[in-house]
């Protein structure tokens, strides 16, 4: 069947005889995103849908953030009265949701969808089409929600949303509806990156890159994209039970007619528990680059620390039930969950080990990412020492849903996903924007962050201990708690100037900074191989990979493939374990059928908070939107 | 940095079927976050009639006949629709236009008799909890059906046209490949939806 | 680094100073309590010691001085392994550490889970945003029900059935216990046990809704002698109001929609959507520990329930200032 299939495009041309310069001019005329306004909507190039996803990301980043400092503002002294408590509560709410589909899940997203694809050695993200959908139904979800908020629908039931406070009896407003179809939005976009990730992941790698030659974040995207997959499926039941209970009286939640209220909470933090790693995990797999950069030696351990982002994976999906210890679950059952989530610690541990390793072993430079880095550690292994704290249900009796949790999370998520991540974004800044970041400034912000967080958040620890309950507006001055709480507060502020720094840095960088080489930190994995920012077709020729990183074995000339067209847009598809190219697969060219068709979906989605009948008049736009984007329009890449 | 050739892939042929190319991965990836939503509401069926004492709670068990006719259909479907995948393979043209019309009036056959399931279910998805998740499992195993009989449909106006071309072959043995999930997915929920309730009740 | 340890310290000293609150898990006031607070302590030690001996691999990672190698693949095999193997024996001994924390924790979960079979049962109902109390007795005529204040003797195992009318919430008291959610279609149990008298302050922990902050309640835990004496005056029936301005309190609470939802035993007044007000004045306080039981604050509360916990499920009295003041009269009667 494959001598069927081998279909030869006699007569193309091909890169092998051109010169360097007349290669890149005529693949930067087959691959650039065309200029002007269409360009921009129909552009299905992974690096500009990949920017705009972070630069999206991070604007939820600020607003999320800017609702804690409203939180922290009215809790600075007890019996505030700056913010009322139907106020208060949508902000949490807001703030914990839009951070955690909103900014943390999509963020790391962004990055994979901009870096998997460099990194692997291809020109385009497998499926660059609904690598497009993806962000416009992402946008959509974000707009959504934020808008509701605005017109004074925000949803004020916390952000996992626990029935029956979210059914129609105790909720008659629309917040919960928004609630839950802003998770239908992010979702579904999630779930579309990770088949791009996976599959890119999986078929589109450079010849010669083995399955242990892959750089150790692709390995962490993929298995956050494995996480996603079987993680958000639960989610999306939950929150379309969720709707029809409210629109058209389905019983699931609701006790008394055979529904169970705990229902909910299982399915909820089914998926609730493996998305903490779909966001942690991609934050230990930029550590690992970074480390190995600056420690200027390859990460101790590769084998070690890839088998731990699979166990961590996998064991993840056995410890919903810890986030439930205390709605009464049977003894046995519940301690069974005390042990895997404290397992977990294990993994978790021999990534830590590997990094102190590396960099013990190697002679670290010090530069504003490695500073990052190491931050993380200090932070991350308290919040981790803590989530085993909480792990033991006598334990988490007590601290359950006060502010020892929300301590706990926050170390784990800023120290272990957000410190990352700014040190992910000083270390690739350049090479998204062809400028370094400002050294000094960097430098400050670090400070400024590590000091405002630990200000902010280990009072936090106390303040569980003695008794303040989470998601509370205001609490009587008799408690006691004011004095910390000022002190969270004041730490929040250092923390917000921190990012103001960071958001100062990069802007000013994109015009001033010094102009990047290609390999500024001397790093070994192939993104650094291609000019900073990367042509739009990613490398002139597809390297081939020789070693784990490729460039730090091959010090002056990388070898290379040839025999692509430059007369469409071609990727190579190898095979999975050995990466050997098999075809030379047509690549899409922009279209317009992604945009429209998310709109169409988007409104499909609003229209089915209000009317069951949204899904009778809303399928058929949908079902002609998409015809329009499968449908060949007899380009070069629907010719074989 | 400096390039060296070193691997030639000129020879590469630009398409292949199945696992060779992407959009089988995609499908696969895509069946595997389907299949896991079933698995979930499976599970959250299976939750529910172990809370209650009673299971199912009040309504009477659906009506065998629309259910044992469309399972027996889609079971028969599995033969045209291996057919059609081996004329694919052979890139034979008119037997795959013959398939997929074949194939494009089972689905439409299926989606009619899926109508009258749902109409002889005997109760409304909000009576109780049993109805809720029944009327849940089996529209989400509709949309699956109505997706797939959409796509075929598409697919079988456009091997008429004139971008039949070799490549589109293995769009549709993806295409073969996603109904088998439709039908695989199916005897379970069946038996769920059917029998299950008449054992335990 | 160093930041992080000053945390520490002065994290310590800081809830050493505030272990005399009256709602904190630090400062146990019964056995159930002292047992997490234990546990707590231990894991402390344990996980502290661990985070620090972290700190100083990495800031001697990051300080100690040594040549740079040459080219970053110039690596030692026989070094490399050692350092794999270094790093799995660590894992193994995280694996250890986290077993030995997982018995600890089953063992003190099962004492503290350990079905008793004495001690007296009562039962807590969550409402959006308060708590109905419940003593059941054998004898029917010796039940009573009261609201946001608990009373229970000391050193006597206290078993509380736990329900709602509504959404979840979850029923805590950190001087006492662990907490434990109020689910409908479940019933749960929370046991109590004061070792001494004392005022242990409550508050729901899972957020219900809009008022959630204002959701708390009071254990108070006395002398059993006291407690009977207070047991038998909560079964009495309120006693009749005494002089003008009282009557004409009763009259007023009877002739407006107080009656609709309060209950005063004793009177016409049977509802039950609100809390039983029948012995009002002996407690502490109003509208789930919102504000001290005062004159003052009972006529703001009557007269504007909204202001002083606003989406409350009582609506605002509508009264006029002699019919107010008469009916706080009256209620602060109600002993
Ligand atoms: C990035 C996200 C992230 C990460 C990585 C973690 C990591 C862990 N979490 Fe956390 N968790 C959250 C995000 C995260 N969590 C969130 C968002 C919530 C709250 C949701 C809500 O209620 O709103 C939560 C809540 C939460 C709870 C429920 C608490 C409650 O509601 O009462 C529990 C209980 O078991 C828990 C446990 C753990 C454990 C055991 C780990 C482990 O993975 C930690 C493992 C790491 C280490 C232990 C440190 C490194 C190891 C070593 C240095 C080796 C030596 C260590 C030992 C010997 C112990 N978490
Ligand atoms: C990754 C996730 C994430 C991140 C990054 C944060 C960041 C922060 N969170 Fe987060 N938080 C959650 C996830 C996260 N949180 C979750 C899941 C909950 C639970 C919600 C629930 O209970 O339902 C929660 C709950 C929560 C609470 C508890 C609320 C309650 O229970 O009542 C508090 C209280 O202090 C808090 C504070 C903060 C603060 C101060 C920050 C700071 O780090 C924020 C710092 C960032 C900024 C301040 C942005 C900077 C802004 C700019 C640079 C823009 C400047 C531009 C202009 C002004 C033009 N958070
Ligand atoms: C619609 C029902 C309703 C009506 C009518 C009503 N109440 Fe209430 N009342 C409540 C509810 C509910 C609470 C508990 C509120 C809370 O704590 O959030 C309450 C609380 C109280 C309390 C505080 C009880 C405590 O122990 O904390 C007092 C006192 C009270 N009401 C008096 C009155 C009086 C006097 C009237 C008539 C003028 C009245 N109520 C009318 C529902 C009602
Ligand atoms: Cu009741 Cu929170
Ligand atoms: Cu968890």
């Amino acid at each position: 069947m494959t001598d069927a299939a081998v279909a030869t495009s006699a007569g193309r041309l091909r890169d092998t005889a051109l010169g360097q310069q007349e290669l890149a001019a005529r693949l930067d005329r087959l691959w650039g995103t065309p200029r002007g306004i269409l360009g921009w909507l129909t552009t299905v190039d992974h690096k500009v849908i990949g920017r705009r996803y972070i630069a999206t990301a991070f604007f939820f980043l600020c607003i999320g953030g800017l609702s804690a400092i409203a939180m922290r503002l009215q809790l600075a002294k007890p019996e505030s009265r700056l913010i009322d408590a139907d106020l208060y509560n949508q902000l949490f709410t807001m703030h914990g949701s839009n951070m955690m589909f909103l900014f943390a899940v999509p963020v790391m997203e962004a990055f994979a969808v901009y870096f998997v694809p460099l990194m692997v050695g291809t020109r385009n993200i497998a499926f660059p089409r609904l690598n497009a959908f993806s962000y416009w139904v992402y946008l959509s979800g974000g707009i959504f929600l934020w808008t509701s908020f605005f017109l004074g629908e925000g949803p004020d039931v916390g952000w996992f949303a626990y029935a029956p406070l979210t059914e129609q009896q105790y909720s008659p407003t629309h917040r919960p509806d928004v609630w839950a179809q802003m998770i239908t939005f992010t979702e579904v976009s999630a779930l579309a990156v990770s088949v791009e990730i996976i599959v890119t992941v999986f078929k589109q790698r450079a010849p010669g890159m083995t399955l242990d030659r892959i750089p150790v974040f692709v390995w962490s995207m993929l298995v956050t994209s494995f996480l996603v997959f079987f993680a958000m499926p639960a989610i999306m039941l939950a929150s379309t039970s969720l709707i029809l209970d409210r629109l058209v009286g389905t019983q699931f939640f609701v006790s008394g007619t055979g529904g169970d209220v705990l229902l909910w909470q299982h399915l909820f933090w089914f998926f609730g528990h493996p998305e903490v790693y779909i966001i942690f995990l991609p934050g230990t797999g930029m550590v690992s680059m970074i480390v190995a950069a600056f420690a200027r030696r390859p990460i101790v351990g590769y084998l070690p620390v890839v088998l731990s982002l699979i166990a961590t994976g996998f064991l993840s999906f056995g410890l919903w039930v810890h986030h439930m210890f205390a709605t009464g679950l049977p003894q046995m059952g519940a301690s069974f969950f005390t042990a895997s989530s404290m397992l977990i610690a294990v993994p978790s541990g021999i990534q830590i080990f590997c990094w102190l390793a590396t960099l013990w072993d190697g002679k670290p430079v010090i530069r504003t990412p490695l500073l990052f880095v190491l931050g993380f550690v200090v932070i991350f292994v308290i919040g981790g020492m803590t989530g085993v704290m909480v792990a033991s249900v006598p334990l988490d009796t007590q601290v359950h849903d006060t502010y020892f949790v929300v301590a706990h999370f926050h170390y784990v998520l800023i120290g272990g996903a957000v410190f990352p991540l700014i040190g992910a974004v000083y270390y690739w800044f350049p090479k998204i924007c062809g400028r370094m970041m400002d050294e000094r400034l960097g430098r400050w912000n670090f400070w400024l962050a590590f000091v405002g967080f630990n200000l902010a958040f280990f009072p936090m620890h106390i303040l569980g201990l003695q008794g303040m309950p989470r998601r509370v507006y205001t609490y009587q001055p008799e408690m006691g708690w004011g004095g910390l709480n000022l002190t969270a507060t004041v730490g929040a502020l250092i923390l917000f100037a921190s990012f103001v720094l960071l958001l100062w840095n990069a802007v000013r960088s994109t015009r001033h900074g010094v102009a990047a080489p290609d390999n500024p930190w001397d790093a070994g994995t192939l993104e650094w191989a291609t000019s900073s920012p990367p042509p739009p077709y990613n490398f002139a020729r597809i390297p081939v990979v020789t070693h784990r990183e490729p460039l730090w074995a091959e010090r002056d000339e990388l070898p290379v493939a040839h025999g692509l067209s430059v007369e469409r847009r071609e990727v190579l598809v190898s095979t999975i374990t050995e990466a050997r190219p098999e075809i030379r697969q047509a690549s899409p060219e922009p279209s317009i059928w992604p945009l429209l068709t998310a709109i169409v979906v988007g409104i499909f989605f609003l229209g089915s908070i209000f009317t069951p009948w949204a899904v009778v008049w809303g399928t058929p736009p949908i079902a002609v939107a998409l015809v329009g984007w499968f449908w060949p329009k007899g380009s070069r890449e629907d010719e074989t | 940095m400096r390039e060296r050739l070193a691997q030639d892939v000129s020879g590469l042929p630009t398409w292949a079927f199945e696992s060779k190319s992407t959009p089988w991965w995609g499908t696969l990836g895509f069946m595997a976050i389907e299949g896991m939503g079933f698995a979930l509401a499976v599970g959250m069926w299976l939750y529910l009639a172990a809370v209650n004492p009673q299971w199912p709670l009040g309504p009477p068990p659906a009506t065998l006949w629309p259910g044992i006719t469309l399972t027996a259909l889609l079971v028969l479907s599995l033969v045209p629709n291996w057919w059609c995948n081996r004329m694919a393979l052979r890139q034979d043209l008119r037997s795959v236009q013959i398939g997929l019309v074949v194939m494009s009036i089972i689905g439409l056959v299926a989606v009619a008799l899926r109508g009258f399931e749902i109409a002889y279910l005997n109760f409304r998805w909000d009576v109780d909890a049993y109805g809720s998740i029944v009327w849940l499992i089996i529209g989400l195993h509709t949309t699956h059906i109505v997706t797939d009989v959409g796509d075929t449909i598409v697919l079988a106006v456009l091997m008429f046209t004139r971008h039949a071309r070799p490549r589109r072959f293995s769009d549709v043995t993806d295409n073969v490949f996603y109904w088998v999930f439709v039908v695989v997915t199916w005897p379970p929920l069946y038996l769920l939806i059917y029998w299950a309730p008449r054992w335990m009740g | 680094m160093a930041t992080g340890r000053a945390f520490l310290i002065s994290a310590v000293s800081l809830s050493l100073a505030a272990c005399s609150g009256r709602q904190s898990s630090l400062d146990p006031q019964g056995p159930y309590a002292q047992q997490i607070a234990n546990l707590f302590w231990a894991f402390l030690a344990v996980c502290a010691l661990i985070w620090l001996a972290v700190c100083v691999v990495l800031s001697i990672a990051v300080i100690r001085r040594r040549a740079a190698r040459p080219q970053p693949l110039e690596l030692a095999p026989a070094r490399e392994r050692m350092m794999g193997q270094l790093v799995l024996s660590l894992g193994g001994g995280t694996g250890v550490i986290v077993i030995a924390f997982a018995l600890i924790s089953y063992v003190a979960q099962r004492n503290l889970w350990a079905e008793p079979n004495s001690g007296m049962t009562l039962r807590v109902v969550g409402h959006q945003w308060w708590w109905e109390v419940l003593y059941d007795d054998p004898q029917p005529a010796r039940n009573f029900i009261t609201a946001n204040e608990i009373h229970i003797p000391v050193n006597t195992l206290v078993r509380v059935r736990l329900e709602t009318r509504d959404v979840i919430h979850s029923f805590w008291v950190p001087s006492l216990a662990g907490k434990m959610d109020q689910i409908s279609g479940h019933i749960n149990e929370q046991l109590l046990l004061a070792a001494r008298p004392g005022i242990y302050r409550g508050q729901c922990a899972e957020f219900c809704g809009q008022e959630h902050a204002k959701m708390a309640f009071s254990v108070v835990a006395s002398s059993p002698e006291e407690f009977d004496a207070w047991r038998d005056g909560q079964i009495r029936a309120a006693a009749p109001p005494e002089g003008p301005e009282r009557r004409r309190g009763r009259h007023v609470f009877e002739s407006h929609s107080c009656l609709v939802c309060h209950t005063i035993r004793g009177t016409i007044a049977g509802g039950k959507f609100g809390p039983d007000l029948t012995h009002l004045a002996s407690r502490r306080s109003i509208a789930a520990g919102t504000a001290p039981l005062t004159a003052g604050h009972l006529g703001g509360w009557i007269a504007d329930p909204q202001h002083l916990k606003p989406g409350t499920q009582m609506p605002p009295g509508d009264l006029g200032g002699a019919d107010l003041s008469a009916l706080v009269a009256y209620l602060m009667g109600l002993q």
